[in-house]
């Protein structure tokens, strides 16, 4: 109860600091200006996703300051605090019908993506979730398009790899909520169709203070490997108890997805990371020239901060908007933005990437990595991967 | 058996942490009589200075965990002075409202000063990693907590019953006016126990950032399991509030390591029991 109490207060605030400035009911009729309303968890638990969203956004436009299709791209940020999928929605709705927004953009989480789903549909606005991972998104409004990841895409090539690797056992330890369950079961039917066996699956609370005692039972279940899915801020404490109670010296090997160990905190997990593998669509360490020119275009915005798998979400989320736009040469009627944005191909910092026509959800390659110490820094090593990944896995 | 006594020992250190966090809050309940909710807060603020010490000053963790402690301290200390006198005698839905209100604002302040984001903290590197005593596996930062929390735990009762100020402490809290008549200055006794109660919980934040974690939903986040521990433990004892929080963290781990599926829920139904069987406390002497 009180938690409620606080987060609404805050969202009170948040909202009425993000106001003001932003409404410019002038421009709103102007037909030069291609209006994007974002809305992103800046507050709260998920401020981070936020943030990097965000800061990958303004990194974009930075880089890409010429109008597209003879329009100029404004941003209208809103603060949802992440917790709060009536904020979202609500928030969602004072952008369609008194900015007039042409795109809303953003959702860091699944229940907040949800939540705006309807507006998006009822108000015909094209809609890039930048973030949220649960599988179902894209299927609950036709003009949702994702440029994020799903669960199951990122969790089933890890499974596959584990078995290549010789791991034959795995014990399951994930955060009992929705996109924990989505993790554990896209793991477990991964990993014994390929014919390994899942010995036991432990669910920890979302409020949990200690891992200590299902860590201890992992222990002494001895698989060959913990999976893990926890949500990122909470994977640090897990990395860090997995080896204080040497796990890894009992031939115990840590793999997950790559979320838990994220570009934005991999650094203060420190040393205890070092050798866990994941998969994932994205890591700050990927060799290409579009991830060169990313991380360049971002180190400007943000200077001294890392861009992780939420930023390049965002990144790739202007992008699509952009070329849908010049392909309806500046028409910002909704269904044709989406149509036009249906079957986009390109080049992502993340490697090559595409917008699947018929679920308007993203087909990805998806690595392998495995924590290195390079230069004084860690870094998620891209070892393996799996092309075109879609988004059921 | 050896996993076990591991466990056992996890939740005796889980408890003895419980047990410094929230043994500040059995003070200011059972002898102020104040229903202070902001009691985490101090925990919170310990574990920030903990932090900022550690990662941005590079201040050995001793040293900052005694700086958290002394802050935290410093500030109940301002805080009772300041604030906390006003609601000294009124009702408790106004201790409630103003305590409450006052997490809030910590809240929002360590939010905007630290950002909502989890903090972490580098351990010395003599205390992290395991040890093994005959087959029994305990994580070294695990045995540290119980070697620190005892002697705080013993000091804590030997100051409460051998010392001239403990005995002091304990008449003003058994009749105020009784003790004020006989010149016991119990106002200057009150703060210096606040401010003590809120060091020990800075001390305690401090501790548990490894394994507690800390945001700045802190205080609200381990609300629940300080009143807990000064529910079943009494409010008027050290004994008691020590007892009191031991058991619920075994309970709690022991729980979430035999039967997982339900682990969250133990502790809550272990209060209910306790509450049942000793409404008056584990210890305290029924009226």
């Amino acid at each position: 109860m009180s938690i409620v109490t606080r987060r609404s207060a805050i969202t009170g605030f948040g909202i009425a600091l993000a106001t003001p400035p932003l409404a410019i009911p002038a421009l709103a009729q102007s037909g030069d200006v291609f209006r994007i309303g974002l809305i992103l968890p800046m507050t709260g638990p998920f401020a981070s996703t936020g943030r990097q969203i965000e800061a990958a956004i303004r990194a974009w436009l930075r880089a890409n300051p010429a109008p597209i299709a003879g329009k100029r791209i404004e941003i209208l940020l809103r603060d949802d605090t992440g917790v709060a999928p009536d904020v979202t929605r609500r928030l969602a709705q004072e952008l369609a019908v008194r900015e007039r927004v042409q795109a809303l953009a953003g959702f860091g989480l699944t229940p907040l993506a949800l939540a705006a789903a309807p507006i998006a549909t009822e108000a015909k606005l094209p809609m890039i979730v930048m973030a949220a991972a649960t599988a179902i998104i894209p299927s609950r409004s036709p003009f949702i398009l994702r440029t994020a990841f799903s669960l199951p895409q990122a969790t089933a090539p890890i499974a596959v790899w584990a078995q290549r690797a010789g791991i034959r056992t795995a014990v399951t330890l994930v955060t009992d909520f929705a996109p924990g369950l989505d993790a554990e079961r896209a793991f477990k039917e991964r990993f014994t169709a390929a014919g390994g066996s899942v010995t036991a699956e432990l669910r920890t609370p979302l409020r949990n203070p200690d891992y200590a005692p299902f860590l201890q039972r992992v222990r002494d279940a001895r698989p060959d490997a913990l999976f893990i899915f926890v949500p990122s801020g909470e994977g640090a404490p897990l990395m860090r108890q997995f080896a204080e109670r040497g796990l890894r010296e009992a031939g115990i090997r840590l793999i997950g997805t790559g979320d838990v160990l994220d570009d934005d905190i991999l650094n203060d997990i420190g040393d205890s990371a070092l050798g866990a593998v994941t998969s994932h669509h994205y890591s700050a360490a990927h060799d290409s020239a579009e991830n060169r020119a990313f991380l360049a275009a971002y180190a400007a915005q943000a200077p001294g901060q890392r861009p992780n798998f939420m930023a390049v979400g965002g990144w790739d989320g202007m992008h699509l908007l952009a070329e849908g736009l010049r392909r309806t040469q500046g028409n910002t009627d909704g269904e044709r933005l989406v149509a036009a944005m249906a079957g986009q191909e390109w080049i992502s910092p993340r490697g090559p990437v595409r917008i699947d026509a018929q679920s308007r959800d993203i087909v990805q390659d998806i690595y392998i990595r495995r924590t290195e110490r390079r230069d004084g820094q860690l870094w998620n090593i891209e070892f393996d991967r799996v092309e075109r990944v879609g988004p059921m896995g | 058996m050896a996993s076990a006594i591991t466990v056992l020992l996890d939740g005796v250190a889980a408890g003895m942490l419980l047990f410094v966090l929230s043994v500040g809050l059995s003070v200011t309940l059972g002898l102020m009589n104040v229903v202070n909710l902001a009691h985490g807060a101090f925990g919170m603020l310990g574990g920030y200075v903990c932090v900022v010490l550690l990662n941005r000053l590079g201040v050995p963790f001793p040293l900052a965990l005694l700086a958290a402690a002394a802050a935290a301290a410093a500030m109940g200390f301002v805080l009772e002075r300041l604030l906390y006198v006003h609601i000294y005698g009124r009702d408790h839905l106004t201790q409630v409202l103003f305590s409450i209100g006052l997490v809030f604002i910590m809240g929002a302040v360590a939010d905007w000063l630290m950002g909502a984001r989890t903090q972490l903290i580098q351990l010395p590197s003599w205390l992290s990693g395991r040890m093994e005593f005959a087959g029994i596996g305990l994580g070294r930062y695990r045995l540290f907590l119980i070697i620190l929390c005892g002697f705080v735990a013993l000091a804590l009762h030997f100051g409460l019953v051998r010392t001239r100020f403990g005995a002091r402490l304990r008449a003003a809290v058994d009749d105020g006016v009784v003790a004020r008549g006989m010149g016991l200055p119990v106002g200057r006794i009150f703060s210096i126990t606040f401010a003590l109660g809120s060091g020990l919980a800075g001390l305690g934040g401090a501790l548990g950032v490894e394994i507690l974690g800390l945001d700045p939903n802190f205080p609200l986040k381990y609300m629940v399991y300080f009143l807990v521990v000064v529910a079943v433990g009494g409010a008027n004892s050290v004994a008691g509030p020590f007892l009191a929080a031991l058991l619920l963290g075994v309970v709690d781990v022991a729980g979430k390591y035999w039967i997982p599926e339900v682990g969250a829920f133990i502790i809550y139904t272990a209060m209910v029991v306790l509450l049942l069987a000793r409404p008056q406390g584990l210890l305290a002497r029924a009226k």
